[in-house]
């Protein structure tokens, strides 16, 4: 194992995160605050509770899986396309380390960034409201196991991507959509039946039911469904990232 | 001198259908400058990339000092540097970062006094904390090739050093080059400076179309192939060449002085003792003689120019 490979990937690609620690930092924290003073104060003060819990509180879950979501994807696809793009990959595919090695620390320092960003987001939220976290254990699961699958969901996307466009075509034609109607501002039994039923086919509803859970003890789906189906995502990522590896996918051809 | 590379009919077919190379046999020995000569999309660069791991080769084998460079690649890699031919440099690192970087990836522990001395060597130690996008092109290329240096590697791919780089930086490359052939590291080296490659190589390889056609020894090379011309200088100056040289397909000068014959060195008869006694029977009077052989770069442009050429292995 090339320890010393995987810790200068990570080493460097965290020093890009720190180089523009404004814009890793302050950007979620600046756009949290703008969703609590706009649902949680404004618009959130007008609505009643959610299964006892005040509107305010009960977006706080879900508003931290839309940020570390799109932040996993676009940190971890940026960070593989970028050598892509510039050619100075040629360092990483001549350098004696297995593409699983060169995973971890690309997907690793991906992951730690979206952690950071989520816990920064609870922080910011607690200025906001009153937040009681039920099973920190369970909370610190999900925010984990979420930060990883979807970094390495965006490592398959900055690998497959030829074009920046390409590179922003998933985050916004799929995840974006998926996490607002994943429930990440609702409940989905406030929605009618059938589209109770379509969401179910949504794999951010678990996540987000999930990570509600943990809050709150309130879901829309069974816990162990929630953490099942975050699983089976990884799962599925690990497969498909290594199916790429094996066949050096669009990087060896 | 053992092998340290040994290739063995090397193809690579890219996705899109082009074949790169096609049935490449190459053995690189150990301590040798190895240089290879060809036109643009003659498979250079897939060969060298194909050697360092960048591409996976469609069939073939290739052995790195004994270690399949598929399967035992962490040994294979460990031994070799690559300069490669863009400036694919990152930006917003320093250069004593990206070296440190490097030479992590290899798998080496810190060491901090090498990397200075190699940053010294190639007169980049006044800028190791420059962010890279500051550099010009020619230190980018310098940083280049710290960063293949900086794991110790004995063998060093350099993919067009010095394409695009000035004279000064071009000498220091050169002089860098000697250097490490004598502390026995092993240099292979694309270039379109022909003059170069018979400046400082020891062996020359021609590929053309994905497949090495010639790979000799410089000298051997240079004496084998290499065509001489003969200039007759006459006394006085002719208007038409009598009929009886008319066998030598003699080239004569505008003025009308000089004769130039072409022959090849290496053959058992030239025909020099012939042509002279014609041309004293012709009643020609010589005034003076001189030889010259041709240069690598006529060598090299007859051999690409004539794709029926059979490939030769040393």
């Amino acid at each position: 194992m090339n320890f010393s490979a995987i810790k200068v990937i990570y080493r460097a690609e965290m020093l890009r995160a720190i180089n523009t620690l404004f814009q890793t930092i302050a950007s979620p924290v600046i756009s949290t605050s703008l969703y609590f003073i706009v649902f949680g104060s404004a618009i959130g003060s007008r609505i009643e509770t959610i299964d006892g819990v005040s509107y305010g509180v009960f977006i706080v879950p879900g508003l931290t899986m839309l940020t570390i979501l799109t932040q996993s994807i676009s940190n971890a696809s940026f960070g593989i396309y970028f050598p892509k793009f510039s050619g100075t990959i040629y360092e990483i595919l001549s350098a004696p380390l297995s593409f699983f090695e060169a995973l971890i620390g690309y997907v690793g320092a991906a992951a730690t960034k979206s952690f950071v960003v989520g816990v920064t987001i609870l922080i910011t939220a607690n200025f906001f409201v009153d937040l009681e976290i039920q099973h920190p254990i369970w909370m610190l699961t999900f925010l984990l196991l979420t930060c990883i699958s979807f970094s390495l969901f965006g490592f398959i996307i900055g690998l497959w991507a030829d074009s920046f466009e390409k590179l922003q075509i998933v985050p916004i034609l799929v995840i974006t959509p998926l996490v607002f109607l994943g429930g990440s501002f609702y409940s989905i039994s406030m929605l009618p039946p059938f589209w109770q039923n379509v969401s179910l086919f949504n794999p951010v509803v678990y996540l987000v039911s999930g990570f509600r859970w943990s809050f709150f003890e309130v879901s829309d789906v069974n816990v162990w469904t929630s953490l099942s189906m975050i699983l089976i995502f990884l799962a599925i990522c690990l497969g498909i990232v290594s199916w790429m590896f094996k066949t050096g996918y669009k990087l060896k051809n | 001198m053992n092998t340290v590379i040994s290739i063995e009919n090397l193809k690579k077919v890219y996705d899109n259908g082009f074949t790169a190379l096609n049935g490449v046999n190459l053995e690189i020995k150990r301590g040798e400058i190895l240089a290879l000569l060809g036109p643009n999309g003659a498979g250079k660069t897939s060969l060298i990339s194909a050697i360092t791991g960048i591409i996976s080769p469609t069939s073939g084998s290739i052995l790195v000092d004994g270690f399949d460079n598929v399967l035992e690649y962490r040994q294979a890699r460990q031994l070799i540097g690559l300069v490669p031919q863009e400036l694919t440099i990152g930006a917003f690192d320093t250069v004593w970062n990206t070296v440190r970087f490097s030479r992590g990836l290899f798998n080496r522990r810190d060491d901090d006094k090498y990397l200075e001395q190699l940053l010294k060597d190639l007169s980049l130690w006044d800028k190791k904390d420059d962010q890279l996008r500051m550099l010009s092109g020619g230190m980018k290329r310098r940083v280049l090739i710290a960063k293949a240096l900086s794991h110790g590697p004995e063998i060093l791919f350099l993919d067009e050093p010095t394409a695009g780089v000035d004279v000064e930086l071009r000498k220091d490359m050169w002089r860098m080059i000697a250097r490490l052939r004598e502390s026995g590291v092993t240099i292979i080296l694309t270039t379109h400076y022909i003059e170069e490659a018979e400046d400082i190589a020891d062996r020359i390889g021609v590929i053309n179309d994905g497949k090495i056609l010639l790979i000799e020894d410089k000298d051997t090379l240079m004496q084998k192939l290499g065509k001489k011309q003969l200039v007759v200088d006459l006394k006085q100056a002719i208007e038409q060449l009598p009929a009886s040289l008319n066998e030598f397909e003699l080239i004569v000068s505008e003025s009308g002085t000089s004769l130039t014959y072409t022959f090849d060195a290496s053959a058992d008869s030239t025909g020099i003792t012939k042509l002279l006694s014609a041309i004293s029977q012709s009643e020609l009077q010589i005034k003076d003689l001189n030889t010259s052989q041709s240069s690598l770069e006529d060598i090299f442009v007859d051999l690409v120019h004539k794709p029926k050429v059979e490939a030769k292995q040393v």
